[in-house]
């Protein structure tokens, strides 16, 4: 208490504010890590990387030498396209993780091995099947390419399973989280690295749209509108996202897939869509995410690597998978980070970590877990 | 002729042609950080230099056979120094360069001392390496943070810039930064009101800021590198802190940075280096060579590489022998130096390269003819002065020369 006295009050209100800024990143990636794990039992690793994907699709979609698409229909289509390509990755790889017959995953695999050399092969005998690129008359370098290959690869491949050749088993519960956490967490490595190497590590400039450009001063700090937008645009999100769930019927329907996918698809809902469909959601609020960080932080490739396990506390604090639990605690956290790096900057980057381990040694479920 | 004496004199030859060109063997380790916050200022591209160095010495004409491998040591200490003993033990590598991050390099240089190697060391800044911690095996090659502090920090208190708050990276570098810079600003006649210690790899610096701001300093001075350096600029823009009458020093800035950050919000920044690209001819030939490898142009880090490279091969060419590591760096700091990259100097008997330093600004987006063309020179700083005079190092290996 004594150190309190040594803060002027405006100085605190000043972190305050800060710490809820900071929340609201943490509150909209644990939300969309809530959904994914209340609703399909998957611990998503990768959400890191999805929300790097966010902050690099709005960058690209800015500096593309076709057309280039500002901050505003970025902040939409952005999340549409990595919620798109999560839904790829959810229907092609995170589906086939609770198959009961163990030949599925290998003809996918197969048909991916098969299609990607394909396109490979295609782009460096530079001969047989026109390469895109050539003609467009751009140089791709070998790294691209493949990249290109393997988009194309789990495209074809999802085509094939959409026609019933591979179709996607049906969700259910038996699924270990394990394998979940294990894909996802390599497929974050393996596209963190890809985006090292082709963009470096020092990432990228994005600059604030010039709507949102200077600041307010308060009083007792000088807000940017550009994070006082961030904070109506999380909550609004997030109380959003909150509604959805717990008061329409499609949010009675996912509920409901938790509870029982077998008698929800007898009354005749397609419940792997469901599945598909939440995941594509949930990554999308990452994604979102992403473009409201990219004009704050430089656009980094490892700009998830380094938030994603403050986030993965924040979720156990809250209580897995609960909605309500991961926005409050996404903000109260924030504010507690703030605080902390006033008292002891030092401490900052751990106190997240000591209240985990608190809460997990009282409330094993976290504060607003269910016990099962 | 019979068979006999054919196959007689046959091997003789072969023996002969082999003993002709018996090489000296010669492993090269670039240990840095290849994935996180300093992989552009060093990384692949200090690989990339280190092979360009040996490509102009010509090596292969000069009887050394040089591989060069590499590793990525995370930032971590303990990475490093496992990586160390493996290449030591193991794989034969004679010589260690780059290897950012002064915790990591105070900890290789250990190793390196233990078994008798070469550290050439040009991405850490910390000027310890060449001071209390100096050893007969290390050679401290680019910058460092007195040159940074003296550069930097006497060009602002001159300008007025006298009340400073430091925003510092809170390890073994950022300390030496803050500490060395604490003391030209005091010495100049200016105060230090406070500094905030901030964890390495921060992704948000607004709270440190704010209490920058609210500290009433003129100057907030960053005492960090790479990513977090980047972000504390880029966020002191959002946040204000030029318009609302302080300035910005960055105290270790390097030309990924800028590239990073982007001329709009990095402009105006004055900042000490000991390399650009852009400074002659021989600079420019360098990096044109350099960019064609890598996209980008090199950094101070990685001109260090080079020049580091060039001059260990000169010193291994004339004891025809890399594995006696304290017999090499007795070499290297007998012979002047002398590069395209940092033109003449030395090695200092505590194991500090010498050349000269560069107070650079920032050009505004209009100045600037293009990608990378970043930096405007103010004033540049005659190599015996820019680095701390060997008698204040403190280092052992000094004062047991004047004895």
């Amino acid at each position: 208490m004594f150190e309190l006295i040594g803060v002027p009050p405006q100085a605190l209100f000043g972190q305050l504010l800060l710490g809820l800024i900071n929340g609201s990143f943490y509150a909209l990636l644990s939300l969309g890590l809530a959904v994914i794990f209340g609703l399909l039992n998957i611990i998503n690793f990768a959400h890191g990387a999805q929300y790097m994907l966010g902050a690099f699709a709005a960058y690209l979609l800015l500096n593309n030498p076709f057309y280039s698409i500002g901050y505003w229909p970025a902040l939409i289509l952005a999340p549409v396209i990595v919620g798109g390509l999560g839904m790829l990755l959810e229907r092609n790889l995170i589906s086939q993780l609770n198959v009961r017959s163990k030949t599925r995953p290998l003809i996918f695999i197969a048909s991916f091995v098969a299609t990607f050399l394909a396109l490979a092969a295609s782009h460096l005998s530079g001969g047989a099947v026109p390469d895109l690129a050539s003609l467009a008359g751009y140089k791709l370098d070998p790294a691209a390419a493949y990249g290109i290959a393997a988009i194309g690869a789990l495209l074809f491949t999802s085509l094939l399973s959409a026609t019933n050749m591979l179709k996607a088993p049906d969700a259910d519960q038996n699924t270990d989280h394990l394998y979940g956490l294990l894909l996802t967490f390599g497929l974050a490595i393996i596209i963190q690295g890809l985006f090292v190497n082709q963009y470096g590590s020092s990432g990228l400039p994005y600059t604030i749209p010039d709507e949102l450009k200077g600041g307010q001063n308060l009083g007792f700090m000088f807000l940017p509108i550009y994070r006082g937008w961030v904070i109506v645009a999380s909550l609004a999100v997030c109380i959003a996202t909150w509604l959805i769930i717990e008061k329409t019927k499609l949010g009675a329907y996912l509920r409901a897939a938790t509870e029982n996918p077998t008698l929800l698809s007898a009354f005749g809902v397609n419940v792997p869509r469901l599945v598909t469909f939440t995941y594509g959601f949930g990554v999308a609020l990452a994604g979102l995410a992403g473009v409201l960080a990219a004009p704050i932080y430089s656009v980094n490739p490892n700009m998830g690597a380094d938030l994603i396990i403050v986030v993965f506390a924040v979720v156990v604090i809250g209580g897995m998978g609960s909605i309500l639990g991961a926005i409050v605690t996404g903000f109260m956290l924030g504010i507690v980070e703030g605080l902390t790096k006033v008292f002891y900057p030092e401490a900052a980057s751990v106190v997240i970590f000591v209240i985990m381990a608190i809460v997990l040694l009282i409330k094993p479920a976290g504060l607003f877990g269910r016990t099962a | 002729m019979n068979i006999r004496t054919v196959f007689i004199a046959g091997a003789a030859l072969l023996f002969a042609a082999t003993a002709v060109h018996a090489q000296t063997p010669v492993k090269i380790g670039v240990l840095n950080d290849r994935s996180s916050l300093y992989a552009d200022l060093g990384g692949e591209g200090s690989v990339v230099a280190a092979k360009l160095a040996v490509e102009d010495f010509k090596a292969a004409d000069k009887g050394l056979k040089v591989d060069v491998i590499a590793a990525d040591h995370q930032n971590k200490s303990d990475i490093a120094v496992n990586t160390a003993r493996e290449w030591f033990d193991q794989q034969g590598v004679d010589l260690i360069v780059d290897t950012p991050n002064s915790g990591v390099a105070l900890a290789v240089s250990e190793i390196v001392k233990e078994k008798n190697k070469v550290f050439i060391n040009s991405g850490a800044a910390s000027s310890d390496l060449t001071g209390a911690k100096c050893t007969p095996n290390t050679i401290h090659w680019t910058y460092d943070t007195w040159q940074l502090a003296n550069g930097t920090g006497s060009a602002i208190v001159k300008q007025g810039g006298d009340k400073w708050f430091f925003i510092t990276a809170d390890y073994a570098f950022g300390h030496a930064l803050e500490r060395d810079t604490a003391k030209v600003v005091k010495d100049a006649g200016g105060t230090v009101l406070g500094s905030v210690k901030a964890p390495l790899n921060t992704q948000d610096f607004s709270s440190f800021l704010l209490q920058a701001q609210s500290s009433g300093a003129k100057i907030v001075g960053l005492a960090n590198a790479g990513g977090d350096t980047i972000n504390s600029i880029k966020q002191a823009s959002e946040f204000g802190i030029v318009q609302g009458g302080q300035n910005l020093a960055g105290l270790l800035i390097f030309l990924t940075d800028i590239h990073s950050l982007g001329l709009k919000t990095a402009q105006g920044l004055i900042f000490t280096a000991s390399f650009y690209w852009d400074l002659n001819d021989d600079t420019r030939a360098f990096a044109d060579r350099f960019q064609k490898q890598t996209g980008r142009k090199p950094t101070m880090v990685q001109a260090g590489v080079y020049s580091g490279v060039l001059h260990y091969l000169k010193a291994v060419e004339a004891l025809k022998s890399a594995k006696d590591g304290a017999a090499v760096v007795t070499q290297m700091k007998a012979t002047p130096t002398d590069d395209p990259l940092f033109g003449k100097g030395e090695v200092r008997a505590d194991g500090r390269k010498i050349h000269d330093s560069y107070l650079f600004e920032v050009k505004k987006p209009e100045e600037s003819k293009g990608p990378w063309d970043y930096y405007k020179l103010l004033a540049t700083t005659p190599k015996e002065k820019a680095f701390r005079p060997l008698s204040e190092g403190g280092c052992p290996l000094v004062a047991s020369a004047a004895k």
